[in-house]
Parts: structure tokens; sequence; C-alpha cells
């Protein structure tokens, strides 16, 4: 571990510039990932331990779209439908079946299908390292920012997944559905006793959370290799977010991805071997500090 | 528990090791002393999990962490020092010990899927730094080069039977001694806790500190069994730390019953045969693995043991005696 490059880097702008902008990919995209964990959480009261899979699947869906039609935009869409509809069968046949009982059988119902995905995808991709390629789209010459490298796709990036953080709070705060979401984290019942159907509301949250996750592996695919297991290692990191930043908290998850994303990036150059490490001791120290997390509410 | 509860158990774990001890002298079906060791290892793992799981209330995600800490704990040791060893054995208990008071005095605290997953988190730090410092842990090749294994009062675990026999001897103690822990009141606090940790501390039990105690507990003898598994495959590897480790130990448990104490000594040997037909058959071995956990989680609801234990008793009201106490919970 040496911490020289680390101190190099900070002391020059454009390394700042690059580093920082990479940081902000990473993060961005775990926000997709963990915001749909911490809505699932919210209202269901459950953590889906098998949300790493649709990132994954969303990034193979992306491949696979990309290598049948050639257009990358139609690919995005495709793969957040997918796994939308992933996530609602998903819900519907196996996760309703453990509401209410206890953690232990959700974890292993989770966990079967973590080991079922991955294998299905060994099964139909294969399982050696696959990429897609950049997107002819973002092939041309990045911006230089203060010295610093930006590539076009990154800055594609940063701004969808802004707009998308930005509609989804808007949606919750303001829409009819985004209200009743809302209501039903907190009282399902009396929800339900309005007439409204929360059966239907829970695969519903589910698939919005497996589309976010299915976004996020389809925008990730042309700047990540593509592996089986891939998505073990970003549920993690989610978790982590959904830690930091406060369970069933948006905005704490954007901020705990952003932290998240800062300390993979920056943390990679002093750290290289331990960069995994760094991030489960920052979760460590915020959860001795404050263990509700960042934005939390305290747990009654 | 009774005394005489107890020395029931001592007799049982007894004619369970002489049986074990016999067997060499009956076949020699390597393949039997391979499952028996490598059960061991995985049993003792599996059973002190379920202290904390069953009889707790606290469901760990994170428990390969000990197990990892066990395997190489001692095989450091054994590389690094001279000790003979018991006392290295000891060592890595003592090892394993220190840490789960540290990550134990964090975690307790959290509840449910909070536990679950800090606990996983702390595993998954001990696996980075497992795969990171690869000049003292060999990284991702794991610790290779052996473990020495020095003869200490004329047991020679270089010789296969004598490690078939210490195996099963750790095994059987180690079962006896959770069984007497579970027994115990400390035992009974555990359950009331599990039950209603709101009442526990109203009838004066330091829910905290109880809670601590049982994580330390767990956490030193799933270090016994990664020190046994150390012993069988003579050294150590990151998997032994990783996360699927902590999923398979939970899904034992929930495989043999989480009611029952020899239930995850039952879901290790089902588990262990599970892996040997499944990889005979397909190299999917994941998505076999996942549809059998979804059989047991979704279809029969509960462990095998439990099963077996209340219907045994449903018959025994449905012939009109009363229910007797077959399990203790």
């Amino acid at each position: 571990m040496d911490i020289d490059p680390l101190i190099g880097c900070l002391l020059s702008t454009a390394c700042i510039v690059t580093h920082a902008t990479s940081g902000l990919i990473i993060g961005l995209l775990l926000f997709l990932v963990a915001v749909g964990l911490t809505l699932i959480f919210g209202v269901l009261k459950i953590v889906n331990f098998a949300h790493g899979a649709f990132y994954m699947l969303g990034a193979y869906f992306a491949l696979t779209i990309v290598q049948f039609t050639d257009s990358y935009l139609l690919a995005i869409l495709g793969a957040a439908a997918g796994t939308a509809a992933v996530g609602l069968v998903f819900e519907r046949l196996f996760i309703s079946q453990v509401y209410g009982r206890n953690v232990l059988m959700q974890l292993l119902v989770c966990y079967a299908f973590v080991l079922i995905f991955d294998d299905l995808v060994r099964i139909i991709w294969g399982s050696e390292f696959r990429s897609m390629g950049m997107p002819e789209l973002f092939q041309g010459p990045p911006f230089f920012v203060a010295g610093g490298v930006v590539p076009q796709f990154y800055l594609f990036l940063i701004v969808v997944t802004l707009a998308i953080a930005a509609a989804l709070g808007l949606a919750l705060a303001r829409s009819w559905l985004g209200k009743t979401v809302r209501a039903a984290a907190i009282n399902p019942g009396m929800v339900s006793a309005l007439g409204i159907n929360t059966e239907l509301l829970y695969g519903l949250v589910f698939a919005l959370g497996g589309l976010l996750a299915g976004l996020a592996g389809a925008l990730a695919a042309p700047v990540r290799s593509l592996t089986p297991g891939m998505g073990f290692s970003v549920l993690i990191e989610s978790f982590i977010v959904t830690v930091i930043g406060g369970m069933g908290s948006i905005l704490g998850a954007l901020v705990g991805a952003i932290l998240i994303g800062l300390i993979r990036s920056f943390g990679s150059l002093g750290f290289p071997l331990f960069t995994d490490g760094l991030m489960y001791l920052f979760m460590i120290v915020i959860l001795v500090v404050k263990p509700t997390g960042l934005f939390g509410k305290p747990v009654t | 528990m009774s005394k005489r509860s107890h020395r029931f158990d001592i007799v049982v774990g007894l004619a369970a090791f002489a049986a074990m001890a016999v067997a060499p002298a009956v076949t020699s079906n390597q393949a039997l002393f391979d499952l028996v060791i490598r059960g061991s290892a995985l049993a003792l793992f599996a059973t002190s999990l379920n202290l904390l799981i069953g009889y707790a209330g606290m469901v760990s995600f994170g428990h390969g962490m000990f197990f990892g800490l066990g395997a190489y704990g001692f095989g450091l040791i054994m590389q690094r020092t001279s000790m003979p060893i018991p006392l290295a054995l000891l060592a890595s208990l003592a090892l394993a010990a220190a840490v789960a008071i540290v990550v134990g005095a964090i975690c307790v605290r959290l509840k449910d899927i909070y536990f679950a997953f800090v606990t996983l988190a702390f595993q998954m730090l001990l696996y980075s730094l497992i795969t990171s410092w690869v000049s003292f842990t060999g990284g991702d090749q794991g610790l290779r080069g052996g473990i020495p294994r020095p003869v200490f009062f004329g047991i020679d675990l270089a010789k296969y039977t004598h490690l078939y026999l210490f195996s099963s001897a750790l095994l059987i103690i180690g079962l006896l001694a959770m069984r007497h822990i579970a027994e115990s009141p400390f035992g009974y606090s555990l359950r009331v806790i599990r039950d209603n940790a709101v009442r526990a501390s109203f009838l004066g039990i330091n829910v905290w500190r109880m809670k601590l105690a049982v994580f330390v507990i767990a956490g030193t003898f799933a270090a016994l069994g990664g020190a046994v598994m150390s012993l069988f495959v003579s050294g150590a590897y990151p998997e032994f730390a990783n996360w699927p480790m902590s999923g398979e130990a939970v899904f034992m448990i929930m495989l043999g019953g989480l009611g029952v104490f020899l239930g995850p000594l039952v879901g290790t040997v089902l588990l262990l045969l599970l892996n040997d037909v499944i990889t005979r058959f397909t190299e999917y071995y994941g998505l076999a693995l996942g549809l059998v956990i979804l059989l047991f989680t979704l279809g029969l609801r509960k462990g095998l043991l439990d099963f077996a234990v209340d219907l045994v008793r449903r018959r025994a009201t449905a012939h009109g005696a009363l229910p007797t106490e077959v399990a203790h919970e």
C-alpha cells in the first residue's frame, strides 16, 4: 500500500477531475441499484438479497439487444423493461410467499435465486467475461475539464442518472402513486382498507426496483466487463450505501452512493487491493457514530 | 438441565465416538472418512451458527468470517511458529474470540436484517484483507506450502486414521460443549431473548451482554471448525471466508432443522451428500442447489428434523397421549 500516488493526485486538479468523475459514475450507477433496494425495503419490509441479479440481467439483456439491433438506446429501454418484468414475476411468485415470515426464510429464498440467476446467465451467455464495447454515439473525443479527462459517455451517464433521480424524487413526493407508495410504507393496513390493491402495489414497487437496477446494469455495460456473479459485489455495495445513507431514505441513498463512488475511485489510487476494505471500514465508522445512517430516522 | 440428561448426552457422545472409532476396522472406504472429516469441520461451523440463529434468534450472515479466521489463524500459527498443535488450536480460538468481541460489540445492538448484513460486511472486510495481504496470507492462492503436523501425545496427524479420529473427537467434544451451553440457564435466557427481548430485559436479563456472549461463543466454535478444515486440506483458502460459506451454513441449518440441537449436523451431512450427487450429474451446481433450497423454504417450509419432530408430536396428540417433551423448543 502506497499513499504517494493518492497525495500526488490530490495535488493536481486534472487528476482530481478525472477521478472525481469516475467516482461520480460509480456512485450514480450504484444509486440506481441502491434506491430500488431501499424502496423495496421501505414498502415491503424485505431486503431483496437477489437485487444484484437484476443489475446483472440488465447488463446481459442490453448486451444481447445491442448485438441484434445495434441500438444502445433500444438496449437500455429493453433491459429496463425486461428486468421490470422479471422483478414483477419474482415478487408475485416467490417473494410474496415469505412476507411476514422470518428473516431467515427471506434470506434463503433470495440466496437461492442469487445462485439460480448466476447459473442461468452462465447457461445462456457462458461463464467467460463479455464486454459490450462503447456505443458508436459516444466514441467521439472526450471533454477536458481543468485538464482532467471526461469521456462523452460519462457525461451522458451523469445526466441520465441525475435525471432519473430527480424524476423519482419528484414522483414519490408529488404523484398519486408516489403518495400511495409512501403511505403503504407507513401503514399498509390502512392503505388497503382505503380500497387500494396493496398486492398490486407491492408488485409494482418490486418491478420498479428491478427496472432501476436493470437500467443501472444496461448503463454500466459499456464500461464494465460482464460476468456471472457481477451482481453480488454491486448488491453488497448498495447495501452499504443504504446503511450509510439510512434505510428507506432516497436522498440518503444518493449521498451514500456518491460517497462510496468517491471512496472507490480515490481509494484505488492509494490502496488498490484494499478498496473494498475501505468501503467496509467507512460503513462501520458510520454505524458506530450514527447507527441509523446519515439521513435515516431512528428505528422504533 | 437436569444432571441425568446431561449424563445421557455424554453417553450418546461416547457411543457415537466409539462407533466412529471402530469404523476403520470395518471398512476402508476413503470417501466415508473424507466425509466424516469435512463433515466434522462443517458441522461444528453450522451448529455454532445455530446457537445464534436457532437459540438466540440472531440471523448472522457473516459467520463464515470465523470459520475463515480459524482456518487462517491455525494455519498461520502452525507455519510461522513452532507451537504444538493443541496450543496452536487454542491460540487460534482465542484469536477468533477476540475478533468476535470487537465485531459483536458493534453488531449485536442491530436488529434482524441490519444484523445480518453488517455481519456480512465484516466478513467481506476480512475477505478483502485476506485477498489483499498477499505477503502474509498468500492472497487469492490461499495459504500454501502445507501445514506442519508435529506429533503430540503420540498423535500423528500426518497419519490419515489419526486425523480422522482427531476430527471425530473434536466434533463430539464441540457438540457436547455446545449442547451443554444450549441447555444451561444461559441457553434458556437466549431463548427468552429470541422470543421477547423486551420481556427478557424486564426480567433483569442484560440482553446486550447475553447476545455478545453467544456471539463470541459461536464465533469460537466456528473457528474450531475452520481449524479442522485447514488440517484436512492442509492449507487455507479465501473461499473459507467468502460469503457463500455463510450462505451454505445458513442453509445447512435450515435443511436439517433449527429447532433440534442435532439439526445442523443432519443438515451438514445432507448438504455434503447432495453436493456429491449434484456435482456428479451437472456442472450447474448453483442452479441445482438453488432449486433444492426453494423446495425446502417454500415447499416443506422447515428442516427435516423439525418436520420429523412435528410429525411425532402430532401422532402423540392424535392418540390422546399428552405431548411429551420431544424437543426442547
